[in-house]
């Protein structure tokens, strides 16, 4: 497939692969930020060829493992309410909230439906006025402008049933508190490639320099991932630290200048608590009060009481790079896909499901 | 279409009385007709010869049409293909309809007249057969239920304790035909595409196969829910062994693939309809996927791997770049991601 196989090349992989074993001399420590590049790490078999010196781990970049179990519970308590169409994207359904996940709710009859984009919802609304449409808007800086274009397209047809639950989580301030925290091993990071496609590289070169560590912006192909992960490296044996740019098909610096507008139009930066890590400073987004009917969070009155994540699950330390999934002691015995404790364990992008989809576990154990 | 009393179903039509009779008389005993349904019993009374095959399905597929067919369609050729998977030739089908109040009579009408084609094509008849009506939004306009009896080929011996080490596994043709031409016509997801399902009757192919290469095939399984990777996480579990699979050798469309790309989802697991896994003889390999690829339903037909002591239970996929990774069984429905 045109764009896709030449970044599949298993000469070309080979090539990086070799570049890199005769590169490297001491042992480095990656994250890569993105869970869809955790998730084709993975799918394609790249850490069992990597050399031992590159020790990758899983950064916080999947939207279904941060979102806070405290808004899983919002959103089946709106799915849950008579007359609701709660609106998501695939893999929110299976997240476990304290009680039920959207998809237990689902079968216990409330209408919940998986659309690919929010803008579908608008349609659902605009088919259905005797309903409140609510879709839950969930992701990074890659989701929002397709989430904030549904608020407008329903503002302009001036919709009175549709609204978002927001739980916009932004890369830059987790990547600074992931590095800012004592326990801290990552000496390089793999930038998302699709959240810079919208947002540009300005964001990063603050983190470069007050931190001294380099970046390299990244896709989710194969090459693409040797490809960044060989330009860290070259950095940090030469012990550089500067932002580039790998996905530069994609990616320019100014970032996607409509897509920012958009965003710009409906939200505004908020502190967010992420699952697992806890509140980031200006890490996420709200809807303005401009927009406040679109706003489910305002426009319901949803009386929960905030419940706690449970004790046996580690995330937090496994969305921070400091553990591996197996190493929970729960990790394939009380949790797995089927039965989550833990975000990480639910979407194919978070670093426990796709270790232990992919993975020999009597190997790992 | 003949001419019914009502436009749609409604409940009248499964309670027994005359309108469940007008809808058999004007219509469904005509279009099925054959010498043991029209004797009308409660059951039909037959000999078979040899040995026989029993095997049921219910098919809920949502929605009821799709490109390249329909639910009619995948009752029929389900239940004979999985009768071909146990190395039997379909003969007798019974026929249930749990239809939801308020389906189109000429839905139903064309979805029947599509059943009568797809028994002419497998060379296999209904001789029995029921209908209920439940009401609006008790069902999802139509599931259909199917059991069939079949002659075992003389030659057949076909069983997961008959899978050894060094055997050869072949798939039929390209995968997740089905699974993408059921996506994109399913609300919310809309796409353009001219995807087709793949639904057909596989069962005078592995005929062929058997008169061929009888207990040389070990096993036949279709690669129908779950797709390609949850049979062979069946086969390596119930039989026992390791599978080894190369990512390379999976014959996939491009157009599929670009749609599975688009929509988040790895063809392995997306479900087929006339697309079936054997694992045979290494000796016997190479002929039968030269076989298979002059049938109209192989012409895609590859080897894709191999059964081996190693990883016992655990299927093993050789990336095309190189690497390695497990495929296991999916855990509950695939989702798409968000991003």
């Amino acid at each position: 497939m045109k764009y896709l196989s030449e970044y599949r090349d298993a000469a070309i992989v080979e090539k990086y692969l070799d570049e890199i074993r005769k590169l490297v001399t001491k042992p480095w420590t990656i994250m890569e930020v993105c869970g869809g590049q955790t998730h084709s790490l993975v799918k394609n078999g790249i850490l069992s060829l990597l050399p031992e010196y590159v020790r990758m781990v899983h950064g916080p970049g999947c939207p279904v493992c941060v979102t806070p179990l405290h808004l899983i519970d919002k959103a089946v308590y709106l799915a849950e309410m008579e007359g609701v169409i709660l609106c998501s994207y695939g893999d929110m359904l299976r997240v476990p909230g304290s009680k039920k996940s959207l998809l237990e709710a689902k079968a216990a009859g409330a209408d919940v439906r998986i659309l690919y984009s929010p803008l579908e919802a608008v349609k659902i609304a605009k088919d259905n006025p005797g309903k409140e449409i609510v879709f839950f808007a969930v992701g990074f800086e890659t989701t929002a402008p397709a989430n904030a274009l549904s608020v407008l397209h329903a503002y302009r047809e001036d919709l009175k049933n549709y609204s978002i639950l927001t739980s916009h989580v932004l890369v830059p301030p987790a990547m600074e508190a992931i590095v800012d925290d004592e326990m801290n091993v990552v000496q390089g990071f793999l930038a998302a490639g699709h959240v810079c496609t919208i947002m540009g590289m300005d964001e990063y070169y603050p983190l470069v320099k007050k931190y001294k560590l380099p970046i390299v912006v990244t896709g989710f192909e194969p090459v693409d991932l040797l490809q960044g992960i060989l330009m860290l490296l070259k950095q940090l044996e030469n012990g550089e630290c500067r932002l580039e740019n790998q996905y530069t098909r994609f990616v320019k610096a100014e970032g996607n200048l409509d897509a920012k507008k958009i965003i710009q139009e409906v939200f505004e930066i908020a502190d967010r608590e992420w699952r697992g890590i806890g509140n980031i400073p200006f890490s996420g987004y709200e809807v303005k009060n401009e927009y406040a009917t679109f706003d489910a969070n305002k426009k319901f009155n949803i009386r929960l009481d905030k419940a706690e994540e449970s004790k046996e699950c580690i995330a937090g330390e496994i969305l921070r790079g400091i553990k591996k999934p197996f190493e929970c002691p729960q990790f394939g015995k009380g949790c797995t896909p089927i039965k989550p404790i833990g975000a990480p364990m639910v979407s194919s992008e978070g670093a426990c499901a796709a270790y232990y989809h992919f993975s020999n576990m009597e190997a790992m154990a | 279409m003949p001419k019914f009393d009502f436009d749609s179903i409604n409940l009248g039509h499964g309670s027994g009385g005359v309108l469940t009779h007008n809808l058999l008389n004007s219509g469904v005993f005509d279009v099925l007709q054959n010498d043991l349904l029209n004797k009308k019993h409660d059951g039909a009374i037959f000999e078979l010869e040899g040995k026989l095959a029993f095997s049921t399905d219910s098919y809920v597929v949502n929605p009821v049409f799709f490109p390249g067919g329909n639910i009619g369609e995948l009752a029929v050729n389900g239940t004979v293909n999985d009768l071909a998977m146990c190395g039997a030739m379909a003969r007798y089908l019974s026929l249930s309809f749990i239809i939801e109040e308020g389906l189109p009579m000429e839905e139903f009408w064309n979805i029947l007249n599509s059943i009568k084609y797809c028994c002419d094509n497998a060379g296999v008849q209904v001789v029995t057969g029921d209908t209920k009506v439940v009401e609006k939004g008790k069902g999802d306009k139509l599931f259909i239920n199917t059991s069939g009896i079949g002659t075992l080929h003389k030659k057949a011996s076909i069983s997961f304790d008959r899978i050894a080490p060094g055997d050869v596994i072949i798939i039929s043709g390209n995968i997740a035909n089905h699974g993408i031409a059921i996506m994109s016509k399913r609300s919310g997801l809309e796409f353009e595409t001219d995807i087709v399902s793949d639904t057909t009757n596989l069962n005078f192919t592995v005929q062929k196969l058997l008169n061929v290469f009888g207990e040389q095939i070990h096993f036949l399984r279709d690669a129908t829910r779950g797709g390609v990777a949850s049979v062979l996480n069946e086969i390596a579990k119930d039989g026992g062994m390791g599978i080894e699979i190369a990512e390379k050798a999976i014959p996939v469309a491009e157009q599929v693939n670009g749609a599975c790309e688009m929509l988040g989802l790895d063809p392995l697991y997306v479900a087929n309809e006339g697309v079936f896994i054997a694992v045979v003889d290494a000796s016997v390999a190479n002929d039968l996927v030269v076989l298979l690829r002059n049938d109209e339903n192989g012409s895609n037909a590859a080897l894709i791997g191999i059964v081996t002591n190693d990883h016992r239970g655990q299927v093993i996929l050789q990336c095309a770049i190189g690497g390695k990774r497990v495929v296991n069984m999916l855990p509950g429905e695939q989702l798409p991601r968000i991003c």
